[in-house]
């Protein structure tokens, strides 16, 4: 019998497999199909536990994570770290977390606005403090906080809409009363920028790089592993912000018990010390 | 057994229904959750005009630096028969697998203050990082191969008889070039030309790390798009449709011009 779907090809040498090819390759499309969800069919239970960290704890939290795994066998921790807006965000989008860590308390409260964190359960656990940093060679050769307002300077910020970009500007505001500043100061320095990024740790990228003569950035990220390749120009108190990083565990986790075990450890004698190795300033009285 | 082919037909169109599904779930999501005020109101706010007049200016310049150039290449690999063709072939391609955060830190390696050609351009007074210029070497890095690719083919679609008709009639590589090629690979030229438009609107990877951002000078939509996902879902939403309905319309126009050739 002919077979309507072989009637284009040519009668001499047809392969006869099975009578319709069509079909052949369509089971063999079932098949790949089926391997492929065999494949995803779930491992053996580990329990995993979902930290939003902002990105400023990415090393520190990246160590505690494995200091916490290796005492919780069983327990996997998995970060996502991103500026604090951003988790938020996805945290209002309903994003499965057990954790958050923020980089302000104000991304806390639009947490606990969200209905994502109940009122009451953040813990203050570190703060951190702005730095001015410049590429090893210096190339803006700056000396004083002054200098960043040197014409043609190549500075890069943060973006006001991450933390550490709206204390950046804070600084800025600060200086407007403090004498040697001021309005002229403010002005100069914001025609510097030639970048608003992402996260002080773009920022610390673009300076590290050479790119850039000079970034705001905090303190603990020059504590990372570009310390080689970086200088940095102090910000006396009257002109920082402290920026203070509250923790809390999210309402509708999925493993509760071990989120407050995380807490816990965060707020720890060990985990504080972690926290003041990578040059966070600890919460501990 | 007349009946089997519709059959087979309708359970492939039933398999294809779950990625199909799946590609248009976000873009209604997206569209849904942007209110028509919402974009009105944002369409006519500062940033969020000027996103979209870099991103337009930037883009068209990127696609006239990918035609003029890339008209040549193409020409080159139309047909790449020795081995040199078919590594500079492969070396096209390669901007379009390369995830584009890779493209900006290399663009930023090659053509930064501290890159290879760094200290020669800065000596000429040229510093091509954070400027709007980078914004245009991003986007042209990775949407030139979309164009390279579709005129190679458009050119190597032509009868090579006409070609010698013509020649034999005295006209000159220039004449030929002029009212026989361009003419003959015309829509495979517009629709590469699309793509490639479409894709260096759609651009961020690569500029976000080579041309950093900043609002007027280097803040292309997408860019404000993940800026606003920080701040105001609004103005990312509102940029989000925007962008897609022009890469949509885009696409389509590319494609119907494709059609109409055939």
């Amino acid at each position: 019998m002919q077979n309507p779907l072989m009637a284009h090809v040519p009668e001499i040498k047809r392969p006869v497999i099975i009578g319709n090819t069509a079909l052949l390759s369509f089971g063999t499309f079932v098949f790949v199909l089926l391997v492929l969800l065999a494949a995803c069919s779930p491992a053996p239970v580990v329990i995993t536990l979902k930290v939003f960290a902002a990105s400023s704890l990415q090393d520190v939290f990246t160590k505690m994570a494995t200091a916490f795994e290796a005492a919780n066998p069983g327990v996997k921790v998995a970060i996502n770290f991103a500026g604090s807006q951003q988790l938020v965000q996805q945290l209002a989008q309903s994003a499965s977390a057990d954790v958050f860590a923020s980089a302000n308390p104000a991304q806390m409260t639009a947490a606990i606005k969200a209905g994502r964190v109940v009122s009451g359960t953040a813990k203050d656990f570190a703060r951190n403090r702005l730095v001015v940093v410049m590429p090893k060679d210096n190339p803006g050769k700056l000396q004083t906080l002054q200098d960043l307002g040197k014409p043609g300077l190549k500075l890069v910020l943060a973006t006001k809409e991450v933390p550490v970009g709206q204390y950046s500007m804070d600084y800025l505001t600060k200086t407007l009363n403090e004498a040697g500043f001021g309005t002229a100061y403010r002005d100069a320095v914001l025609k510097n920028v030639v970048s608003y990024e992402e996260s002080a740790r773009a920022v610390l990228s673009k300076v590290s790089l050479g790119e850039a003569d000079a970034g705001i950035i905090y303190l603990t990220d020059i504590a990372s592993d570009l310390k080689d390749k970086v200088i940095s120009i102090e910000i006396p108190d009257a002109l920082n912000t402290v920026a203070v990083y509250p923790i809390a565990p999210i309402k509708d986790a999925e493993q509760p018990d071990h989120a407050a075990k995380f807490l816990e450890f965060v707020l720890s004698k060990a985990g504080q010390k972690m926290l003041s190795d990578y040059g966070f300033a600890t919460v501990t009285p | 057994m007349n009946n089997r082919k519709p059959a087979a037909g309708g359970l492939w169109r039933l398999l294809s229904v779950p990625l199909l599904v799946f590609f248009l779930l976000p873009l209604v999501a997206l569209v849904a959750r942007a209110s028509p005020e919402s974009i009105a109101a944002n369409l006519v706010s500062m940033p969020v005009r000027q996103a979209i007049g870099l991103s337009f200016s930037t883009t068209m310049a990127s696609i006239a630096i990918v035609f003029v150039f890339g008209i040549p290449v193409a020409w080159l690999l139309k047909s790449p028969r020795t081995r040199l063709e078919r590594l500079t072939d492969t070396l096209v391609d390669l901007p379009t697998v390369l995830p584009p955060s890779v493209a900006g830190i290399a663009l930023l390696l090659a053509f930064g203050r501290r890159g290879l050609l760094g200290p020669g351009l800065h000596a000429m007074g040229v510093d091509v990082a954070f400027t709007t210029l980078a914004v245009v070497l991003a986007q042209t890095f990775v949407s030139a191969p979309f164009f390279i690719k579709s005129a190679a083919i458009a050119f190597a679609g032509i009868d090579i008889d006409l070609v010698q008709a013509a020649e034999l009639d005295g006209a000159g590589a220039w004449q030929i070039f002029r009212h026989i090629t361009m003419p003959l690979a015309w829509a495979g030229l517009v629709s590469g030309l699309v793509m490639s438009w479409a894709r260096a609107l759609g651009e961020f990877g690569a500029t976000i790390l080579f041309a950093g951002n900043l609002p007027g000078v280097t803040q292309t939509m997408p860019l404000a798009i993940y800026i606003g996902f920080e701040a105001n879902l609004d103005i990312a939403v509102t940029l989000s449709v925007i962008l897609m309905a022009l890469s949509f319309t885009a696409l389509l126009l590319a494609k119907a011009l494709l059609n109409r050739s055939r």
